[in-house]
Formats: structure tokens, C-alpha cells, sequence
């Protein structure tokens, strides 16, 4: 059954290749449908491996499937082939699975576009390269896929590229992937300049002989990659602005997909993380400096994208404190609730934008509860789920992630805890701004969009079409129960245990005391109900103005994108500045001085042809002449 | 009466002279070709004189291969002449200067 496994990333391939040649012709919504029913293709397909690994046994549960030979080039021998062991077939399930939920919420939500069917085209697409870049053996077809989504994600970010917000942060986000990417590429050359392949079993299985200064070095350049891809402190700046792609995009690339790539990268790699503790200190603290930073930012947001973009931020850092910590376990298990849970919460925020006919400001809307009864409850069993209430799905994976952070050191578990209290608060503001309170989009003057100022006069929020709503209830039902995966207390369906042999040996085991446990766990529960009462007493009680706390500092999240405009930006564009004027005088001057110089001496030369014939006869007979003395002078 | 040699030589190098000079200093179309004709005679007398002071036949042979090529230059240079004196009967050299530069 596992040797099906070729056909997971196949089904999408297929699909992109079909609606490429067929997109327009199928149209809307039947383009949607075709895609739709690959990915749903691919999830079953994923199922039936996922059967068959569970079959074999415990030890044996990895498997390569040989594809073909790809670069087969003397020293450098690269074999394309399919990596299935708990780890890849984990991520595929959820990449499938989430993918092919946010494949039929977009059939209803991009209805209507004009380009409808190049919509579904990108999206198997990057369903294709996500599942190579989780599927693949070794590091060359996993930075395939890698670039594959950082490509699929310029074009669906800008995929609405007549709006310039959107045209620009596409290109943000590929830029900023770049300078990761080259970590990547700097950690494959030293990779096979150490070991002499790049097949993750090979390297893996030599690590014994790799000195603790390379180790660091590979680490902390496949770090850097992962830092671009999965946004972290100082490259998560293209994430917010990614927000200007359509709204199931920003669910399957923002949230449960593309983002998870850089944790699912480090957790790969841990054979050789585990040889470099300096490294694992560095993501750690790096991981849970951006959940802090990013879960400030949050707290001041309007827009109910931009929100849930920081949210999304701050939740992937908890994954970076986890990998620095040692815990692989508890970063795949946040990794999944977070799938669950951030999918839901996007889809739910893009049925409220449908809602409010492309309405994205929560200060403008507002008791949306009894006008949108499906989104709004799904919506908040998402909210629970985030803001780590017992018993959904973030609260275990957040706690499981506090209590190796505990571990590892006091320090970051305090700056987790305080990042619990925030996403506590952040997503309660939300939660209450959208969905409770003043129904504050009736007395709505200024308008903004085009659909919003047709549908003015007699506007009503409306709940979304069934094909919308399915997606919220299934992943509803996902983040309210994900957390059993890995219930701290019980061996029932034991992820930890099931991922075992990723990372063998290598995993922190926790060594603190039942007693310690729980008290962490009343703290970390404490600290979210905290929060919730916090954003109760300044949302719906009032009790401080709203504009107190949301400082202009946090708005503009610490004035980092104004840092990099003048750090990064203003340099670069004098250089761009410098290298143009440099190319208009130096280049195309001499480019220019050539032509000139030619011009100039071929008007002078001119002259030398009068047109008449005796001046031609001149020429020859006194070149004859000189001819014939020169001649004569040699001889004599 | 036995004329030496270099009589001819001197007179072949008196017409060629006398070509060359006229080719140049004439404004006539027509009288310029008859001066080219004149080099080219002129030549085909040193060639024959030659032929004879050295006892080689090829000197001779070679006039041959000038006369036809005169003859070539002839056809072509006379229909030229005619085609420019079809446009206007008073043309000189010096009215025919489109390659001017």
C-alpha cells in the first residue's frame, strides 16, 4: 500500500496540468470541482499509505520509494524518490486533508472571479509542491518544492495584481523568501561538501563523524531558511502583508501549509540539530521572541486578516521554541492543532469579509452572531482552540510546547506564558469586536469598496452558501478534538510515540514531576482565561477607552517594515540609483562615444569622394606610382 | 634598318604617358575612354617589344588576353557613354557625380 505514495504528489500534478489545459473551457465553478476532487483524491490516496505504514512494523516504518534518477552527474548523483515515514506522512495528511477542505471552501468563495479557473490552476500547483517538499528524500527535491511554494505564493498573494497593495506584497514575499532561501542553498553546498550526498538516510545515517563547528554551521543556514519561509524574527515582515492574496489562500499558504515548511525542515533535520546545542538555543530563543513580538502586534490590528496573520506568527515561534527545546513531538502536534485550528479561523474570517461584501475593518462590523449563526460558532470553537482553552485542540499542544520550554529554561517559558495571555487576548478582542456588541456596520457613513457602496442602503450581513460552510464545520470538529492526538496522560493514539522514529533518542524527554506538570498547567489555563477577561473588560464591558489600548507603536507592529524601508530599502535603492547613473554616463556613454567617434570620422572621410572621376584616377595612378617606388626602392 | 629595342620602349611609355594624362586633365567622356585605350595599347607594345628582345612567345600571348578584355571594357564602357549622352548631349565627366560622399 505505501508504494502508492508517488501517487499524493501526482493527483495535484495531474490537476494543474488538466485545469492548465482545460481551466477555461471547464470554468466556473466546474474548474473548482476538478481541483477540488484531485486533492480529495490525494487525501484518500495518503489514507491508504498511511494504512500501510501503520501496518508495518514499529521499526520498519520508513520507506524510500525510488522514483528516477535525477541529476546523475559523476560526484553529485542526486536520485528523485519518496521519503514515507511518520513524519512525511503526518504533514501529507494534513497538507491533503486541510488542502482539500480549503479547495471546496474556494469554490463558493471565488465564485464570481474572472479568473476563476487560473485561481484552481496555482492552488494544485502549490498542493503539488508543498507534498514534493514533505515527501521528498533528500535536500535538492525538497528545495524543489520549497521554491515551488515560494513561486505558487508570489502568484496567488498577488493574485489579484490589479490592486498595487497586492502586486507589492507578492513581490515582498518573494524577496523576502529569497534571502532564506539562500540559507538553504549555503546549508545544502556545506551538506554535500561534508557528506558527499544529499539523501536525507545517507547523511542522517553519517552523522557520527560530523564536527559540532559544521553541525552549527549547517543548522544555523537551514535555520536562516526556515526563518524566511516559516516567517520568523527578522524575515516574517512579507506574512501581514500576504494578507492582500483571497482569503482561502491566506487559510492554506498562511496558515496550514506553506509556513509550516521551515518547522517541518528543522524537525527533518534533527540528527543534526541534535549534534549543534548552541543552534538549538538560538532557535529557541529566536522562537519565542517572534511569538512575543508578533502576538503584540496582534493586540492592535483592525483589519481581521492582519489579526489573524500575526496570530499565525506568533504561533509558528511557539514551533521554534518546541524544535529549540528538543521537543519535535510537541512541535509537530502545535503544527497540526495549528493546521486545524488557524484554517478554520481563516475560512471563518473569509466568510465574514464574504459576509460583509468584502468588508475586512472589525471596527466596522459587530454582532455578526445572529446574522452569521454557522461561521460565528465554528469561529469560536477556533478561538477556544487558539486562546488554549481546555479541552480543544491548542490548549494541549501550547501546553505540551510550555513545559519543555520549562525545561530548556524558565525564561522562555515565562515569555511563552506571556504570549498565551496575549493570543488569550488578542483573539478574544477579535472574536468580540466581530461577532458581539453593537451591530456598529448600521450606522456605517464612510464606504469603502465598490461592493460595499452597491449593497449600501439596505445591507445584510449574510451567512455564506453550504459549500462554504462544510470546510468551518469539519475543521471546527478538528480543532475542538485534535488535542487527543497527544494527550499528555494516556498512550491513546500516541503522536509522540507515533513519530518516534524521526527522531529516535533525540527527543527531550520531559524530566519534571507530575506536581510541576499540572502546576504548569494551571498556569498556562489561567493565563489564557486572563486574557479572555482582559479583552472582556475592554471590549464588551468598556471599562478603558479601546484606543488606549491599542497604541499607534503597535499598530504599525514596533515601525519594522519603517525600519527595513530605511535599513534595507533606502540603501538598496541608492545602490539601484548609483548603478543606473552609472550605466547612463560610463555604459551608454561609451557605447555613445563609440558611435560618435565613427560619425564624426566618416564625415571628415567624406570629403575624399568627390564623385568625380579624374580625382578616382587621380587615386589610382598615384597609388600605382608609390606602388612602383616602393618597389623599386626595395630592389635597389 | 634595324630599330633597337628601346625605341618602342620609349615610345609605349610616351603614349601610356600621354593616356594617363589625358585621362586626367579631359573633361570629355568619350575622349577620356579613347585615353584608357591608349594606356592599355600602350602596354601591349612593351609586352610584344619585350616579346621580342627575350625571345618568349608569352609576352605575345598575353596581349591577346588584353585585347579581349579590352574589348569587354569597350562594349560596357561605350554603353554606359551612351546611356549618359541619351540624358543630355553636352554631359562632361565632372556632370556625372552621384557617388559624391
Amino acid at each position: 500500500m505505501v508504494e502508492a505514495v508517488w501517487l499524493i504528489p501526482a493527483l495535484p500534478l495531474a490537476g494543474f496540468l488538466i485545469l492548465l489545459a482545460f481551466g477555461r473551457r471547464l470554468g466556473d465553478p466546474g474548474a473548482g470541482y476538478v481541483a477540488t476532487a484531485m486533492m480529495g483524491a490525494a487525501f484518500l490516496v495518503t489514507l491508504v499509505v498511511f494504512a500501510g505504514l501503520v501496518g508495518e512494523h514499529h521499526d520498519h516504518r520508513s520507506v524510500t520509494q525510488h522514483l528516477f534518477s535525477w541529476i546523475p552527474s559523476g560526484g553529485l548523483d542526486v536520485e528523485a524518490g519518496l521519503l514515507v515515514d511518520p513524519l512525511s506522512v503526518t504533514m501529507a495528511l494534513f497538507v491533503t486533508g486541510v488542502g482539500a477542505l480549503i479547495h471546496l471552501y474556494s469554490i463558493g468563495y471565488m465564485h464570481g472571479d474572472e479568473r476563476y479557473h487560473q485561481f484552481f490552476v496555482y492552488l494544485n500547483l502549490f498542493a503539488f509542491s508543498m507534498l514534493v517538499l514533505v515527501l521528498a528524500d533528500n535536500f535538492l527535491l525538497t528545495f524543489l518544492g520549497w521554491e515551488g511554494v515560494g513561486a505558487c505564493s508570489y502568484l496567488l498573494i498577488s493574485f489579484w495584481f490589479e490592486r498595487p497593495t497586492a502586486a507589492v506584497a507578492g513581490k515582498k514575499a518573494f524577496i523576502t523568501n529569497r534571502v532564506g532561501d539562500f540559507g538553504f542553498m549555503l546549508a545544502m553546498f556545506l551538506i554535500f561538501a561534508t557528506f558527499g550526498t544529499l539523501q536525507y538516510t545517507e547523511v542522517f545515517g553519517a552523522t557520527d563523524r560530523l564536527a559540532e563547528g559544521t553541525a552549527t554551521a549547517i543548522a544555523l543556514l537551514l535555520f536562516l531558511g526556515a526563518v524566511g519561509k516559516s516567517a520568523q524574527l527578522p524575515l516574517y515582515v512579507w506574512l501581514p502583508d500576504a494578507m492582500e492574496g483571497p482569503t482561502p489562500v491566506s487559510a492554506l499558504i498562511h496558515a496550514a501549509t506553506m509556513v509550516t515548511a521551515g518547522v517541518f525542515l528543522m524537525v527533518r533535520v534533527n540528527p543534526i540539530l541534535d549534534l549543534a546545542p548552541d543552534a538549538l538555543t538560538l532557535i529557541a530563543v529566536v522562537g519565542a521572541a517572534t511569538a512575543l513580538f508578533a502576538a503584540t502586534a496582534a493586540c492592535a490590528q483592525n483589519d481581521i486578516k492582519k489579526v489573524l496573520a500575526y496570530s499565525t506568527v506568533s504561533q509558528l515561534g511557539y514551533m521554534f521554541l518546541a524544535v529549540g527545546s528538543g521537543a519535535y513531538a510537541a512541535a509537530i502536534f502545535h503544527m497540526v492543532t495549528h493546521a486545524f485550528f488557524k484554517a478554520l479561523l481563516f475560512l471563518g474570517a473569509g466568510s465574514v469579509i464574504h459576509g460583509m461584501h468584502d468588508e475586512q475593518d472589525m471596527k466596522r462590523m459587530g454582532g455578526l452572531r445572529k446574522w452569521m449563526p454557522i461561521t460565528s460558532i465554528t469561529f469560536i470553537v477556533g478561538w477556544l482552540a487558539i486562546a488554549g482553552v481546555p479541552p480543544f485542540a491548542g490548549f494541549w499542544s501550547k501546553d505540551d510546547i510550555l513545559i519543555n520550554a520549562w525545561e530548556k529554561s524558565p525564561a522562555l517559558w515565562a515569555i511563552g506564558l506571556g504570549t498565551a495571555l496575549l493570543t488569550a487576548y488578542y483573539m478574544s478582542r477579535q472574536v468580540f469586536l466581530v461577532f458581539y456588541g453593537g451591530e456598529r456596520w448600521r450606522k456605517e457613513t464612510t464606504v469603502r469598496t465598490p461592493a460595499a457602496a452597491k449593497a449600501h442602503g439596505d445591507f445584510k450581513p449574510h451567512e455564506s452558501p453550504s459549500l462554504m460552510a462544510l470546510p468551518l464545520v469539519v475543521l471546527a470538529a478538528l480543532a475542538a478534538v485534535g488535542g487527543f492526538l497527544n494527550l499528555p496522560f494516556s498512550d491513546f493514539l500516541h503522536l509522540e510515540h507515533w513519530l518516534e522514529p524521526v527522531y529516535g533518542d533525540r527527543l527531550h524527554h520531559l524530566t519534571s514531576g507530575t506536581g510541576t506538570k499540572v502546576a504548569l498547567l494551571v498556569i498556562t489555563t489561567g493565563a489564557a482565561l486572563v486574557g479572555i477577561g482582559i479583552a472582556f473588560g475592554v471590549y464588551m464591558r468598556h471599562k478603558v477607552r479601546e484606543e488606549a489600548v491599542e497604541p499607534r507603536v503597535l499598530q504599525r507592529a514596533w515601525y519594522v517594515d519603517e525600519l527595513y524601508q530605511g535599513t534595507v530599502e533606502a540603501p538598496g535603492r541608492a545602490l539601484a540609483d548609483l548603478s543606473a547613473s552609472f550605466d547612463r554616463t560610463v555604459i551608454d556613454g561609451a557605447v555613445n562615444g563609440m558611435g560618435a567617434l565613427v560619425r564624426a570620422a566618416g564625415s571628415r572621410l567624406r570629403a575624399v569622394q568627390t564623385g568625380f572621376v579624374r580625382n578616382y584616377a587621380l587615386g589610382v595612378a598615384g597609388g600605382a606610382v608609390s606602388v612602383l617606388a616602393y618597389v623599386l626602392a626595395r630592389s635597389a | 634598318m634595324k630599330v633597337p629595342g628601346a625605341w618602342y620602349l620609349a615610345l609605349a611609355a610616351m603614349l601610356f604617358t600621354i593616356g594617363a594624362v589625358g585621362l586626367l586633365v579631359r573633361r570629355n567622356v568619350l575622349v577620356m575612354f579613347m585615353c584608357i585605350e591608349l594606356m592599355l595599347n600602350a602596354v601591349n607594345l612593351t609586352f610584344v617589344t619585350y616579346a621580342r628582345l627575350l625571345d618568349d612567345i608569352g609576352g605575345q600571348s598575353i596581349v591577346f588576353f588584353v585585347l579581349v578584355v579590352a574589348a569587354a571594357e569597350v562594349v560596357v564602357g561605350l554603353g554606359i557613354i551612351v546611356s549618359i549622352f541619351r540624358r543630355r548631349t553636352d554631359a562632361t565627366a565632372d556632370d556625372v557625380s552621384l557617388l559624391k560622399g
